[in-house]
């Protein structure tokens, strides 16, 4: 049986706003029927700068709230072209011709005749070609999914909130921008009550 | 004090292997809400102090690390003459190191990305350290050609920089392909399993109560705020990458085959390498994340997460691959037979019953014979004897890479060319210092990270499913009604505690934790 002998964290927190300007309502939910529902109920309104925090992927959470398919497959499948080109090329020039070209310094390829094969032999250029069109895909991938998500991003108004620390432990949180034009305080409050959240609170920046 | 309760760490071991028919089995234990969950994880790093086997463990691996730099100290001052290494036997330990820790690796992106893309929801309870286990293989591994190229200081002629002499490295060769495949495979690995650690991250800089775990842990989780705007293009980025890395893996040990494959030399001139490397590679990783997983869930108190259930379709799955190494074993024999080539004949008789007999009896009988106990359930279910079965695997399949490399050496096509070799205290050294280097960043993983994907395997409890039962049985209603005070039940009985967490009523979050509850 496993239980908790450590109490859960209060934590100060990390950073603190002024204070000041409204940034939005943060509404907790307990589970993600919840939240599923919340977010169905919210999209309906007709918000649109706003989003739900959740410390898993929730299945169905996507369709809930409408977002669109990421772009992401494309910009992977561009940087994998990139790959397979550019090692053909490195390949082909380096070790199939004698050219100079300026690429930050003079490099001259050295035409390698070796084990018989011709100097344009593909075939033992593709391992290579491989690998370097997996690593641009991934790079990417990486680099891109983070790009797209605004991240790094080690401030945002969410973390002024106590309440918040537990979106990434067990709470599920509907967050929504003030600067969305359907905002209003009092309405939106009332929404998100009305969905049953379990505290409404006001995030300032 | 450690956090982790003594109650965790019994040897006694829930049994969740039965297969019962119209019932998913339970891949977390004892556990019907997400934030026991959080906590059984993040515990480990949140101790003040690590297990008193964590610190024997890190002290010897410290002074293995200490004895490996010396050891590459002395060669690069003495060259590689410190070596035991002669003409014919011009690679030994250093290849032979390489291979194995590269096939070390493997398992961890098998588990990472083939298991994921086969929806094997077992894979999360043990995938965050297997792919920890890859890169610090690979660490291992990369560090061997490094150090082997005699005069280290032009090592850099492996990649293809520009240089005063116009000179490129030769992209028909397989040892440049390798070290594609190696880097690439190292980077791919490294950014998987960063991805996959960045929700985990956030979730212990939450949980942080200095300001230098907040700031340690808030820098590298980059700010994540668990947003299902993120988390949808972080689910397809990351089934992207696991659809990358799955012929990826397939590909570098491939690669490293074609060291030998593309070769003359008879015992490496054969087509099945690529396949057979693969099989072997495997094998000798999941036998490494066995032998790791078992003391890891015991020290750590995690045999809730990675439950017998998950060993034992590990021990199936080195079984599978046993038996595929078998094959290609006794396939080897029968291609060398059949083709009639002289040379072959001869290179397979040689590496039975030649001068490395005695190497090839210990590759037999650890590869092929001992894994087949694991047909018994009694024996993939026993955590002692799995663990023995798996460092006699580990033995094995490095065997395997000096019988395949230094028999094949030792006795080529003239006889006038043959020798032998034995290796000095310096290779040796080398060997057992890079156990050591990999033993000290595994260490220093499990104390400092989250050692299983916590928000990964919180998706594959039933309570992550919006449509769980639960949920409308009780109503989806907030408030915590009907919280029957699941951490009040006692008792570790196996299949009581299955059925609980199979059709559990309680729900899954709303219990109120008072201490934890943050004062509005």
């Amino acid at each position: 049986m496993t239980t908790l002998t450590t109490p859960p964290p209060t934590v100060p927190l990390r950073g603190t706003g002024t204070g000041t300007r409204l940034w939005g309502l943060s509404a907790e939910f307990d589970n993600p029927a919840q939240i599923l529902q919340a977010a169905e109920r919210v999209r309906e309104a007709g918000y649109s700068l706003w989003d739900c925090h959740t410390p898993f992927p929730v299945h169905g959470l996507d369709a809930a709230m409408g977002i669109k398919r990421t772009i992401l497959p494309v910009l992977v499948f561009m940087g994998g072209l990139t790959g397979a080109t550019l090692a053909l090329v490195l390949q082909i020039f380096t070790n199939g011709t004698s050219l100079s070209i300026w690429a930050l310094v003079w490099v001259t390829g050295y035409p390698f005749l070796i084990s018989g094969k011709p100097l344009w032999s593909i075939p033992a250029f593709i391992p290579v070609m491989f690998e370097l069109t997996v690593l641009l895909s991934a790079l990417t991938a990486a680099f891109g999914m983070f790009l797209l998500n605004g991240l790094p991003r080690h401030w945002h108004p969410l973390f002024t909130n106590r309440r918040f620390l537990r979106a990434s432990d067990d709470r599920f949180f509907i967050s929504i921008d003030a600067r969305d034009p359907n905002f209003l305080r009092t309405r939106t409050e009332a929404l998100l009550k009305s969905l049953g959240a379990r505290t409404v609170e006001a995030i300032e920046e | 004090m450690s956090a982790i309760p003594r109650g965790d760490l019994g040897f006694v071991e829930n049994d969740n292997t039965a297969e019962v028919p119209g019932q998913r089995a339970p891949l977390v234990l004892n556990m019907d809400r997400f934030g026991e969950v959080t906590h059984q994880v993040a515990r480990v790093s949140e101790a003040a102090r690590p297990p008193l086997a964590w610190t024997i463990a890190f002290l010897i691996s410290l002074a293995l690390v200490g004895f490996l730099g010396f050891c590459i100290t002395y060669l690069f001052f003495a060259g590689v003459g410190v070596w035991n290494l002669n003409n014919p036997i011009m690679w030994a330990f250093d290849i032979t190191n390489f291979v194995f820790w590269v096939g070390i690796g493997h398992a961890g992106t098998l588990i990472s990305a083939i298991l994921f893309l086969f929806r094997q929801k077992w894979r999360t309870g043990i995938n965050r350290f297997a792919e920890a286990m890859t890169i610090f293989a690979v660490i291992c591994a990369g560090m061997f050609p490094g150090i082997h190229v005699g005069r280290v200081w032009l090592a850099y002629w492996l990649f293809p920089i520009p240089n005063s002499m116009e000179m490129w490295p030769q992209f028909r060769s397989p040892l440049l392909w390798d070290v594609f495949a190696v880097s690439t495979y190292f980077t791919v690995s490294l950014i998987f399993w960063y991805i996959g650690l960045v929700p985990d991250l956030a979730t212990l800089r939450d949980r942080a109560k200095g300001t230098v775990r907040q700031l340690g842990y808030g820098l590298f989780a980059l700010g994540w705020r668990g947003s299902n705007r993120h988390w949808h293009r972080y689910e397809v980025a990351y089934l992207l990458l696991a659809a990358l890395s799955t012929p990826l893996v397939l590909s570098v040990h491939s690669v490293v085959s074609f060291d030998f494959a593309v070769s003359q030399i008879p015992g490496w001139h054969t087509t099945i390498f690529p396949p057979y490397f693969v099989a072997g590679a495997i094998f000798s990783g999941f036998a490494m994340v066995t032998t790791l997983a078992v003391p890891a869930r015991q020290l750590f108190g995690l045999k809730d997460l990675i439950t017998l259930r998950h060993l034992d379709n590990m021990n199936k799955i080195i079984l599978v691959t046993g038996c595929m190494v078998g094959y290609a074993y006794a396939m080897e024999f029968f291609i060398a037979w059949y083709s009639g080539a002289m040379y072959e004949k001869f290179a397979f008789m040689n590496r039975a019953f030649g001068q490395y007999w005695w190497a090839y009896l210990i590759m037999v009988s650890c590869n092929v014979i001992t894994p087949q106990l694991f047909w018994f359930k009694k024996i993939r279910t026993s955590i002692p004897l799995m663990f023995m079965l798996c460092l006699v695997v580990n033995i094995g399949m490095w065997f395997e890479r000096y019988v395949i490399i230094v028999s094949s050496l030792a006795n080529d096509f003239l006889p006038s060319a043959w020798d032998k070799y034995a290796p000095t205290w310096v290779e040796i050294g080398t060997m057992f210092g890079s156990f050591g280097l990999f033993g000290m960043l595994f260490l220093l993983f499990c104390r400092w990270l989250p050692m299983v994907a916590i928000a990964e395997i919180k998706a594959t409890m039933p309570q992550a499913d919006p449509h769980w039962e639960g949920y409308h049985q009780g109503g989806t209603s907030a408030g915590p009604a009907g919280h029957g005070g699941h951490g009040g039940q006692g008792g570790h009985g196996g299949h009581a505690s299955i059925a609980r967490s199979a059709h559990a009523a309680p729900s899954a979050v709303d219990a109120p934790r008072s201490p934890g509850e943050p004062q509005p």
